[in-house]
């Protein structure tokens, strides 16, 4: 178990590594930030002086290595527009991020997870058509345009909830909402097929063989082996959600991760982009690393056989 | 005495294409099984074997239905009954084991855990009783230090240990009968010998009544006390296995046994021409006459019905109709 855990982690490094590179190279083709730095009636020497300033005159090699040293020393340097350090910045939007993915992630696993699982016991049936309707409509609905429709009912007809911005319970509801929505879809599609591989094995006609209630077949001895690809599933769809929900925390004005990104992109922001596309990364190795401690736990083959 | 299980008429129909294409998978089976006794269950892939065996206790396939006939066990009908009370039927009082050990196991749940449900659901075992009774029914398969193996989980075991706790399970709700649909095809012939040695000194030690269903004939000889030999979803000859062997009466019989690969013979391995029918749509007549070297002019427009002959066998074939007066 130890050297697995191991073995998991190094795997972990090579990706982040992989991932750094990527995003910094990115991120400069986007075009020149100074321009944006500077105010429009600037002189070359003043572009020049600001380049200098920001390490940006350095060649791109160099200028790699160091943000990597930073980052090794968890630095991820300082955002070009707000003039903070990046990861106070990303601290101080986690919390919010959170709630929010949370939240969302709640409320996919929620009806996903039971839906898909009915749809798979009651295959072909009326039931089964309401779950692959409700999963259409899922992955079909843009997620803003479910954010906008939502802020139009419950916020402008009904005043039940705020339009935006981020306080109490209130606020939460109609972002976690939206953006769980499309995840609750692709929830209940892989549980449904999951499902229905599982129930179609022997040993759940052994199981029905033996007499048991039907709960205790679907519930235990069908569900626990359907479980694995749902849970890996979950987990990334959790790390997405509280880092990419760019488009959902832009509508509803959310102080999180997402629209911290969106800024950072149309500024140019080098630093703050590369930051916050590492911490995501980091986040989904970890989160993915979680799950695989976890899968040990639910199936004693992989216990045994790494 | 009256039997623990007496099939009569049995028919079991697939619908499908929303009930524009029906297949007969069993169409009119018929045998009845006493206390302790072993009848083997023979045929090609699907002549409907699996799907008689799964009529019995009412779990079928989503598109298979129950159209006609009946399942009388131990005095009540099975076909009448409510899931919900077959459910209790099924585990306690007839068991089935599955074609293919190492995968009839749940991979996610210990030894213990799954040999103890039938016990534990139906007999409102618990605790200390239900640890006691698990490696009791180990014992009986003869799994070696059960009290350590019963932690163990399905991965940990052979192939030939898997299906004992198969049995176990089987044996584990108590029951009167167990159907054990070709339970040794995926083991190899050493580990088979034994299990059917195993299966047989059970069966003597607890009295159940066995339906065996298999393709290999060697297993009947040294299993079945009779045979019934079916063919696209009929039973065309019944017997005890003496009589089967020794004068087999429906030309498929003879031809089944004369494909039989017999040990040093440098003769060419006899086969039956042509395939088995297509159940969706079976031939006019009688569904081997195709195939039948003896066939007569009327097995292509009528369907035999059942001869029964003086020594207690039932055939289905026209050549008998002139050696036995029609009952």
């Amino acid at each position: 178990m130890a050297r697995f855990i191991v073995r998991r982690v190094l795997y972990s490094f090579v990706t982040l590594f992989i991932l750094s590179a990527t995003i910094f190279l990115i991120v400069r083709l986007t075009g020149d930030p100074v321009a944006l730095m500077a105010e429009a009636s600037a002189r070359p020497e003043d572009l020049e002086r600001i380049r200098h300033q920001w390490g940006l005159d350095r060649s791109w090699p160099v200028q790699y290595v160091t943000f990597m040293e930073n980052a090794f020393k968890g630095e991820l340097g300082k955002s070009f527009n707000y003039r903070l350090p990046v990861s106070q910045l990303y601290f101080q939007r986690l919390p919010n991020s959170l709630t929010l993915g949370l939240a969302a992630t709640l409320i996919s696993l929620l009806i996903g997870i039971p839906a898909g699982i009915i749809s798979a016991v009651k295959v072909n049936t009326a039931w089964d058509n309401v779950a692959k309707g409700i999963a259409l409509l899922g992955l079909s609905i843009p997620g803003f345009w479910l954010g906008l429709v939502l802020i139009l009912v419950f916020s402008v007809w009904l005043r039940w909830l705020p339009t935006s911005g981020a306080g109490d319970w209130r606020h939460v509801v109609m972002p976690a909402v939206a953006l769980g929505w499309y995840f609750a879809a692709s929830m209940l599609r892989l549980t449904r097929s999951s499902m229905l591989e599982v129930l179609g094995s022997e040993y759940i006609k052994l199981a029905r063989l033996k007499g048991l209630p039907d709960f205790v077949v679907i519930a235990m001895h069908a569900f626990k082996n359907a479980l694995i690809p749902v849970f890996t599933l979950a987990g990334v769809n959790m790390v997405v959600m509280v880092n990419a929900a760019v488009i959902i925390e832009v509508i509803f004005a959310w102080p999180g991760i997402g629209r911290l990104l969106y800024e950072g992109i149309f500024q140019r922001d080098f630093p703050l982009v590369q930051g916050v596309v590492i911490m995501a990364g980091f986040m989904i190795v970890a989160i993915n690393l979680v799950v695989d401690i976890l899968y040990a736990f639910i199936d004693p083959r992989i216990r045994l056989t790494r | 005495m009256a039997p623990v299980l007496e099939v009569s008429g049995l028919q079991t129909h697939f619908f499908t294409f929303g009930g524009a294409r029906v297949v007969k998978a069993v169409d009119g089976v018929s045998f009845s099984l006493g206390d302790g006794e072993t009848l083997g269950l023979v045929g090609e892939s699907g002549s409907g074997k699996t799907t008689t065996c799964l009529s019995i206790v009412g779990l079928l396939p989503r598109a298979a239905r129950i159209v006609g006939g009946r399942v009388l066990f131990e005095g009540d009908e099975l076909t009448r009954m409510s899931q919900r009370e077959l459910r209790r039927v099924r585990g306690r009082r007839i068991a089935v084991m599955l074609q293919d050990p190492m995968a009839s196991l749940n991979p996610l749940f210990t030894i213990f855990r799954q040999v103890a449900e039938p016990a534990f659901f139906h007999q409102q075992m618990r605790g200390r009783t239900l640890r006691a009774r698990v490696q009791q029914l180990l014992k009986a398969v003869r799994i070696p230090s059960p009290e350590w193996r019963m932690r163990d989980y399905p991965h940990q075991m052979s192939g030939g240990m898997r299906q004992r706790i198969v049995g176990a399970i089987a044996l584990a709700g108590g029951p009167k009968l167990v159907i054990a649909d070709e339970p040794t095809t995926n083991l190899d012939v050493t580990i088979q010998a034994q299990y059917l040695d195993l299966l047989k000194d059970i069966q003597r030690e607890t009295g159940v009544a066995l339906i065996f269903v298999t393709h290999n004939l060697g297993i009947v000889a040294k299993m079945c006390d009779r045979v019934a030999v079916m063919y696209a979803g009929k039973i065309i000859e019944q017997a005890s296995v003496r009589e089967l062997f020794d004068d087999p009466k429906h030309p498929y019989t003879r031809a089944l046994l004369g494909s039989v690969p017999k040990l040093g013979s440098k003769e060419p391995l006899y086969s039956i021409a042509g395939q088995p029918p297509n159940p969706a749509s079976l031939p006019p007549g009688c569904p081997f006459h195709p195939r039948c070297r003896e066939a007569l002019p009327r097995c292509a427009s009528v369907d035999p019905p059942d001869f029964h002959l003086g020594d207690g066998s039932v055939a289905r074939c026209w050549l008998l109709d002139d050696a036995v007066a029609r009952p």
